[in-house]
């Protein structure tokens, strides 16, 4: 860990400008967010004054486009409309494997070799990319960028693979393989005599030719002498490969390294965060903190979710069985179930809102009302969420309807024409409350799934990004993420806690 | 299935092999990225490679569930074509499986699909299929064509062969209507570009793009619509909604009441959802204007537990079935 804060909050604005940071490597599993928060990170870094460059793995063009560009390739692209005036500046690349591959080959082979292989079929679809490929090549481009000495900082986005860490597995994988007997085995009829490499394989003669029968029987001849021609044209380079994927390995453990494990508020993602935290650990990979993305924030906090929800009922019953009040005035508003001094004194209680219970009794009582479809409650989620328990209820799956979104039945639409003004606030407000609580028992959710992970995890710091209401597709939206992902409010003060926080 | 990452495509996949599964129907759910997110899903110990009974659905309905595993894929595949005894060994010896199933090219996505097809394909001692179906949690979006297709790049390079042979055959039936490859979305921009790109991609590769999934739909709003008109009379919308607030016990209404202070927070977070719906509005046009069914399915306020995931399943069945495209 470069420089292990005091507290457990993550400080990303002294790591970003610390000229001893080099490399910083987001990762976390699929949709938590890697992809913003590394472009988001390297906007800020270059507007604080360091010449950075972003590597994305994402095959999405959509990074590109939030930086402003067409396009993203295997060279690094400066990034328009970066504040420039620190000194900084931003480039951009997206990971083209065949390209990168066929560099390699072109500046490690003479023009002759390096054209047979470039040439060779089983080269050709190795280095289009499937599975394995991708985090050599990554390994070998971070290895290029970090060598050039060119940039301050490379942030480095990690491809949504099967395992984000693959890439780790990268040298030793490749390792094992060269050292393999089988890679030179099958070196051994393409070269001359080819005794040295069969002596190492150390089988007898018949079990060799059984096996390249095998494979020549199964792969079809054809392909084993491409696979072989491509082996003996690599040989020479094989060893570089190795070495500087190893090379990379050791980047990544040093000191200028820092890694961020991205993870949403989900019980999943921080299970996986997890994984990531203690496989970093076991490799000796510096861990600069999890960044927590999207977490809720909400304002008016001293009104609890079952409060919100009775307020709500309540409004909703009157709006249908009251027809005709045209006015509800303070002075005049004879139908209130409860003292206003009751809400006053009960928002004093629970501000402080210092903790949340493990079980919420409004959470439980709402679980409990999807079990009948037909509560009124369940207007909030009209089409959209199906009550959990239908499929065990009815078989017609009544409350998932397939009726658009919102125009379920509205409380406000039992209403006459004389009073839609006022009964259609009181329908909104209505509404609003039911919001309102939804959003109170997320953040308690978030927030208890946050507490489950740094109690597990105490040693790890920690920095929270608010989920921001609109997407983030522009320099804009990236900066925003910055600034939050920087502006930690430290010890107590979780994100629900400041009004400008859902912008 | 498949999905940017993180759509659901797991948990997608899982309901599907339940709903498709009702009426006494068998289905096989298949993982091939090797995570046990099956596994976690259903609450069961991680599954071995070989085929198990993990859930039973309505009607006497069987999921099954298999984690393949490129390794013991390889073996298996090895032993159809040759009864391989000391040269399976030998190969393994030299490091072939390694090789094979983690830097040969594309060898080890040929197995997973490869795999799945043998499950397609089987029949039982009456030659019926074993199975109603089979749900591949596939990779996601930005791996599924090449991972798809890989079979087609395989047959290429082994232009002759007991593998050639098996690569077209696994090919024959991607290609074929028997496959449907769907995606799941979010409706958020990034996953719905990837998803109008991936059907592109997929379209162009001859596979069979199906349909989209358009998971954790949020709630809708009574009123929403209100919230998204020009701030039009917004004293009279407030002064209305601290009254009604009032009116149902929150405080009173004027002169800095609690009712009163409670109408700007609330009004800007349904801003913020009216907002959001907005957003989502132009998104779903987007989608639906590929061209293939659009199916949505709610986002559990709880997350997915068993019951959840249940609800998903009836819910998607109740959708498979009127969202095809006449
Ligand atoms: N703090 C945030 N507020 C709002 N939206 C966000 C935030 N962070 C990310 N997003 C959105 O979440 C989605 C997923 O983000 P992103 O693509 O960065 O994730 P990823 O981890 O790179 O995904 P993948 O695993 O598919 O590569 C995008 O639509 C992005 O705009
Ligand atoms: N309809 C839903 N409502 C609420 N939560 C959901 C819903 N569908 C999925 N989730 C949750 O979203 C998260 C991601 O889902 P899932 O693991 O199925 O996605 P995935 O696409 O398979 O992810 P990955 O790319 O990591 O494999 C999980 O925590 C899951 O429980
Ligand atoms: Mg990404
Ligand atoms: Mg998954």
């Amino acid at each position: 860990m470069s420089t292990p804060p005091a507290t457990d909050v993550l400080d990303v604005d002294p790591l970003l400008d610390d000229p001893a940071t080099r490399i910083v490597v987001c990762c976390g599993s699929g949709g938590v967010g890697k992809t913003t928060t590394a472009a988001a990170l390297g906007v800020r870094a270059a507007e604080r004054g360091r010449r950075t460059v972003v590597l994305t793995i994402d095959p999405a063009r959509r990074l590109a486009q939030s930086m402003g560009l067409t396009e993203l390739d295997n060279v690094p692209r400066e990034v328009p409309g970066i504040d420039t005036s620190a000194g900084g500046e931003l480039h951009a690349m997206m990971l083209d494997m065949k390209r990168t591959f066929d560099e390699v080959v072109e500046a490690h082979a003479d023009p002759d070799r390096a054209r047979a292989i470039l040439e060779n079929p089983f080269y050709q679809s190795l280095s289009a990319g499937f599975a394995g490929t991708q985090e050599y090549m990554a390994m070998e481009k971070l290895g290029q960028l970090r060598a050039g000495d060119e940039w301050d900082l490379i942030v480095v986005d990690t491809p949504p693979s099967r395992s984000a860490l693959d890439f780790l597995d990268a040298p030793k994988r490749l390792g094992s393989f060269l050292d393999g007997k089988l890679i030179r085995m099958l070196m051994a009829p393409a070269r001359v005599g080819g005794r040295a490499g069969m002596k190492v394989v150390n089988l007898s003669m018949a079990g060799l030719s059984m096996v390249t029968g095998a494979l020549d029987k199964l792969l079809g001849a054809g392909l084993l002498r491409d696979v072989q021609t491509f082996v003996a044209a690599m040989d020479t380079m094989f060893g570089g490969f190795r070495a500087r994927a190893d090379a990379t390995y050791q980047l990544l453990q040093a000191p200028g390294t820092a890694f961020l494990v991205v993870a949403a508020p989900e019980r999943d993602a921080l299970r996986e965060a997890a994984y990531f935290v203690e496989r970093l650990a076991a490799d000796r990979m510096p861990l600069a903190g999890l960044v927590l993305n999207r977490m809720h924030g909400g304002a008016a906090a001293g009104l609890s979710a079952e409060r919100a929800l009775a307020a709500a009922e309540t409004l909703t019953a009157e709006n249908l069985e009251i027809d005709g009040i045209v006015d509800h005035r303070p002075g005049k508003s004879v139908v209130r179930s409860a003292p206003a001094a009751d809400a006053e004194a009960l928002e004093a209680h629970e501000a402080p809102q210092t903790s949340v219970p493990p079980e919420d009794p409004a959470s439980r009582a709402d679980s409990a009302a999807s079990v009948a479809p037909e509560t009124p409650e369940v207007p909030v989620a009209s089409e959209a969420a199906p009550a959990p328990q239908a499929a065990v209820a009815a078989e017609d799956g009544s409350p998932a309807s397939d009726s658009p979104a919102g125009s379920g039945p509205h409380p406000s639409d039992a209403d006459t024409a004389e009073t839609t003004a006022t009964d259609d606030a009181v329908g909104l407000a209505a509404g609003l409350l039911r919001l309102h609580a939804e959003r109170m028992r997320l953040l308690a959710r978030e927030r208890r799934t946050r507490d489950r992970f740094t109690t597990l995890h105490p040693e790890v710091a920690l920095a929270e990004v608010p989920a921001l209401p609109g997407d983030v597709h522009d320099l804009t939206g990236l900066r925003t993420i910055g600034e939050r992902l920087a502006h930690q409010h430290a010890e107590e003060t979780p994100a629900s806690h400041r009004p400008a926080d859902s912008r | 299935m498949t999905g940017k990452g993180g759509t659901g495509k797991t948990t997608v996949a899982a309901a599907l092999a339940l709903a498709l599964a009702r009426g006494g129907k068998r289905t096989l759910l298949v993982e091939v990225e090797g995570r046990q997110g099956i596994a976690q899903l259903f609450e069961t110990a991680p599954l071995p490679y070989e085929e198990r009974k993990i859930a039973v659905s309505h009607g006497d309905g069987e999921v099954h569930a298999l984690a393949i595993d490129a390794e013991r894929a390889l073996l298996d595949y090895l032993q159809m074509f040759y009864k391989l005894g000391s040269a399976g060994r030998a190969l393994k010896r030299l490091g072939a499986i390694d090789f094979a199933t983690t830097i040969a090219p594309g060898l080890r996505d040929v197995l997973l699909t490869g795999k799945a097809c043998e499950a397609v394909r089987r029949r039982d001692k009456r030659q019926r299929p074993v199975y109603d179906a089979v749900v591949m949690d596939a990779p996601p979006t930005g791996r599924i064509t090449r991972f798809l297709g890989v079979n087609e790049e395989v047959a290429g390079l082994a232009k002759v062969g007991p593998v050639h042979n098996q690569a077209q055959a696994v090919m024959r039936v991607l290609k074929s209507p028997q496959t449907a490859v769907h995606l799941v979305t979010l409706l958020e921009e990034m996953p719905v570009q990837e998803t109008v790109d991936g059907i592109a991609e997929l379209r162009a590769a001859g596979l069979p793009a199906a349909s989209v999934v358009v998971n954790m739909v949020r709630a809708g709003l009574p009123g929403e619509d209100q919230l998204l008109a020009p701030h039009r009379h917004t004293d009279e919308l407030t002064g209305a909604l601290a009254r009604a607030f009032s009116q149902a016990g929150l405080g009173t209404a004027g002169g800095g009441g609690h009712a009163e202070r409670l109408v700007a927070p609330l009004l800007e977070q349904g801003r913020e959802h009216a907002e959001r719906v907005a957003l989502e509005r132009g998104l779903r046009t987007e989608l639906r204007a590929q061209g293939l069914p659009v199916r949505e399915l709610g986002r559990l306020s709880e997350g997915v537990d068993l019951p959840g995931l249940y609800g998903l399943a009836t819910a998607l069945h109740d959708r498979w079935h009127t969202g095809e495209p006449a």
